[in-house]
C-alpha cells in the first residue's frame, strides 16, 4: 500500500475542487426547483428564473449581453459548437488557430480539413507567444474564422487576445474571432467587446464549479449552425433540457471568483513564483517551459527535468501524496510528446521529463513548502537510475 | 491504467541500479527521443551471470522491467539466461498494461546485447 502522509491538489488546470458554498447552492435544484425550465408552471418558472439569473452572472463576468449566452456542457462543447457551428454556417473558407492549441480546437479544426476546409496553424516562439505578424498576413478574404487560446492549458502562455482581435477586425471585418478562455477564465480580465470577439468558450470546473457544465458566448449577429438536434432550447444552438443545478452552480462560482479575484490572483502568483524559484534554486538541469511574469497565467508552473521520464516523476509525487500531471503519455507504441512542447522548440527527451503544477485558491504556502522539500530527493533518485545522467 | 504492486514495488524499490566497473558484457538499448533506453552491464564467472546492475531512463513500466530481468537472471548460465523472454518478465511483474506491454521490449534486448558484447570479448 502507498503511504500517503499529505495530499496535496496541484492539478487544477485538469479540474478544481467545488466551493462549498456552490455546493450549497445547488442542492435546492435537484430536490425543491427541478421543474423543467421549458415547462409553463410554477415548477418550469422557477427553473427558468435560476437559469436567466444564472445567464446574466457569467454574461456581466466577460462585458457580454444575456441573450449572448448559450449554456453548455463544458468547454469541450462550447469549442465545438463554435468551430463546427462557424464552418456549417459559411460552408467553406479558411480557418486559422494555433499550434498549441488543447485538443478541443486541434481535433475539431482538424476533421474540417478533412472535409476540404484551409485549416492554418501560426507558429509561436520558445516561450509560446503566437507570431502576430503571420497570423496577420494569413487572414484573407476567405478566412471564416480565427480560434486562439487565450492562457495555455500545459504551459500557461497568455496571448494578447486585444491586440488580435483589433488585428483581426483589421484585415476582415467577416471573420469571426473564437477565444478559448477556459484557462484564463476567473484568472484573467476578460472583455469581450473592448477584444473584438465573437465567440467564446468557457467551462464552470476550472472556476471550482461543478463539472459538465460551461458557456459560449456567441456575439449578436454571429451566424452558427446548430450540430445537435432537439428542442429549441438555448436559441436553437444546443438542444436538450439544461443542467440547471450544474448552471446555478457554475454561475455561483462566477460571482464567489469575483469576490475577491484580485487578491487571490496576487496570492497565486506569489506560490507560483515560490514554486519556481524554488525548485530552480534547489534541482539542477531543470526548464521552465512557458514565460514568466505577467504573461505567464497565474496558477501555472511548467518544468522540464532532464534526463528523466516525466511518468516516473508524477508517480513518485503521488507516492508522496502530490498530484500533478505530465506532458508525455507513454502509451500506444511510443511515448508521445506533447505538441505544445514541440511547438515551442523543446528537444524530443527533455519534452518526455516535464511536468505540469497547476495551482489554485485552496493552494497554501506550506503545500508548496512540502513539495519543495521532497521534489529534489525525488529527482535525485530517479536520476541515479538514468543512463543519461552520467553523460 | 493501474501497476500491479509487483510493478510498483520494483518501480519504487529497484534491484540492482547502477553500473559494473570493467563489466564483462555492456548492452545499450533504445534511446531518449523515444522516451526509452536502458544499459545493462554484466559480470561473468565460469559462465553464470554473477552479478548485473541496470540503468534506465523511462517510464514505471520500463523501470520495473528492467529491475526484475535483473533478478530472473543473477546466477543463471549464460544459456538459461538467454531463455528469459518478455513475456517471462511481464509474468513475473503480475502483467503490465496493455498499452504499456511494448515498455516491456527493452529488458530482453539490453541482456542479450550485454551477453553479445560478453561472448565477442571473449572471442578476441
Ligand atoms: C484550454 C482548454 N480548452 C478546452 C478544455 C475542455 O474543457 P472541458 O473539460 O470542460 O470539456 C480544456 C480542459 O482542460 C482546456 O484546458
Ligand atoms: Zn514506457
Amino acid at each position: 500500500m502507498i503511504m500517503v502522509k499529505k495530499s496535496v491538489y496541484l492539478d487544477n488546470s485538469a479540474s478544481t475542487r467545488v466551493l462549498d458554498e456552490v455546493v450549497s447552492a445547488m442542492i435546492p435544484y435537484f430536490t425543491e426547483i427541478y421543474g423543467n425550465p421549458s415547462s409553463l408552471h410554477s415548477f418550469g418558472i422557477k427553473a427558468k428564473k435560476a437559469l436567466d439569473d444564472s445567464r446574466k452572472i457569467v454574461a456581466n463576468s466577460i462585458n457580454a449581453n444575456p441573450e449572448e449566452i448559450i449554456f453548455t456542457s463544458g468547454g469541450t462543447e462550447s469549442d465545438n459548437i463554435a468551430v463546427f457551428g462557424v464552418a456549417a454556417a459559411r460552408k467553406d473558407g479558411r480557418i486559422i488557430t494555433t499550434k498549441i492549441e488543447h485538443p478541443a480546437i486541434k481535433n475539431t479544426v482538424q476533421k474540417l480539413k478533412t472535409q476540404g476546409f484551409e485549416v492554418l496553424f501560426i507558429d509561436v516562439d520558445y516561450e509560446g507567444f503566437i507570431n502576430i505578424k503571420q497570423l496577420e498576413e494569413s487572414i484573407n478574404a476567405d478566412t471564416i474564422l480565427v480560434s486562439i487560446i487565450h492562457a495555455n492549458n500545459e504551459i500557461g502562455t497568455i496571448q494578447d487576445i486585444e491586440t488580435i482581435g483589433n488585428i483581426i477586425k483589421t484585415k476582415n471585418p467577416n471573420t469571426y474571432f473564437h477565444v478559448d478562455a477556459v484557462q484564463s477564465y476567473m484568472k484573467l480580465p476578460i472583455d469581450v467587446v473592448s477584444a473584438k470577439i465573437d465567440l467564446l468558450s468557457i467551462a464552470s470546473h476550472k472556476i471550482h464549479g461543478p463539472k459538465g457544465v460551461g458557456a459560449l458566448y456567441i456575439r449578436n449577429g454571429v451566424k452558427l449552425k446548430s450540430l445537435q438536434l432537439g428542442g429549441s432550447h438555448e436559441k436553437n444552438l444546443r438542444a436538450g433540457t439544461e443542467n440547471v443545478p450544474g448552471i446555478v452552480g457554475f454561475a455561483k462560482a462566477v460571482e464567489l471568483n469575483l469576490v475577491d479575484l484580485e487578491e487571490y490572483t496576487k496570492n497565486l502568483v506569489f506560490l507560483r513564483d515560490r514554486l519556481i524559484d524554488g525548485i530552480e534554486k534547489r534541482i539542477p538541469h531543470v526548464i521552465l517551459n512557458g514565460p514568466r511574469g505577467v504573461s505567464r497565467n497565474s496558477n501555472n508552473v511548467n518544468i522540464s527535468f532532464k534526463h528523466i521520464e516525466g511518468e516516473s516523476i508524477l508517480l513518485y509525487l503521488d507516492m508522496q501524496g502530490i498530484a500533478v500531471s505530465t506532458g508525455s503519455a507513454c502509451s500506444s507504441t511510443s511515448l508521445k510528446p506533447s505538441h505544445v512542447l514541440e511547438a515551442i522548440g523543446l528537444p524530443v527527451e527533455i519534452c518526455h521529463g516535464s511536468i505540469r503544477f497547476t495551482l489554485s485558491r485552496y493552494t497554501t504556502k506550506e503545500e508548496i513548502d512540502y513539495v519543495l522539500e521532497v521534489f529534489p530527493k525525488i529527482i535525485a533518485k530517479l536520476r541515479a537510475l538514468s543512463p543519461l545522467n552520467a553523460n | 491504467m493501474v501497476y500491479s504492486d509487483t510493478v510498483m514495488d520494483h518501480f519504487k524499490n529497484p534491484r540492482n541500479v547502477g553500473e559494473i566497473k570493467d563489466a564483462d558484457g555492456t548492452g545499450n538499448v533504445g534511446n531518449p527521443m523515444c522516451g526509452d533506453m536502458m544499459t545493462i552491464t554484466i559480470e561473468v564467472k565460469d559462465n553464470v551471470i554473477s552479478d548485473i546492475k541496470f540503468k534506465t531512463f523511462g517510464c514505471a513500466a520500463a523501470i520495473a522491467t528492467s529491475s526484475m530481468i535483473t533478478e530472473l537472471v543473477k546466477g543463471l548460465t549464460i544459456e538459461d539466461a538467454l531463455k528469459i523472454t518478455k513475456d517471462d518478465i511481464v509474468e513475473n511483474l503480475g502483467g503490465l498494461p496493455p498499452i504499456k506491454l511494448h515498455c516491456s521490449n527493452l529488458a530482453a534486448d539490453a541482456l542479450k546485447k550485454a551477453i553479445d558484447d560478453y561472448r565477442e570479448k571473449l572471442n578476441k
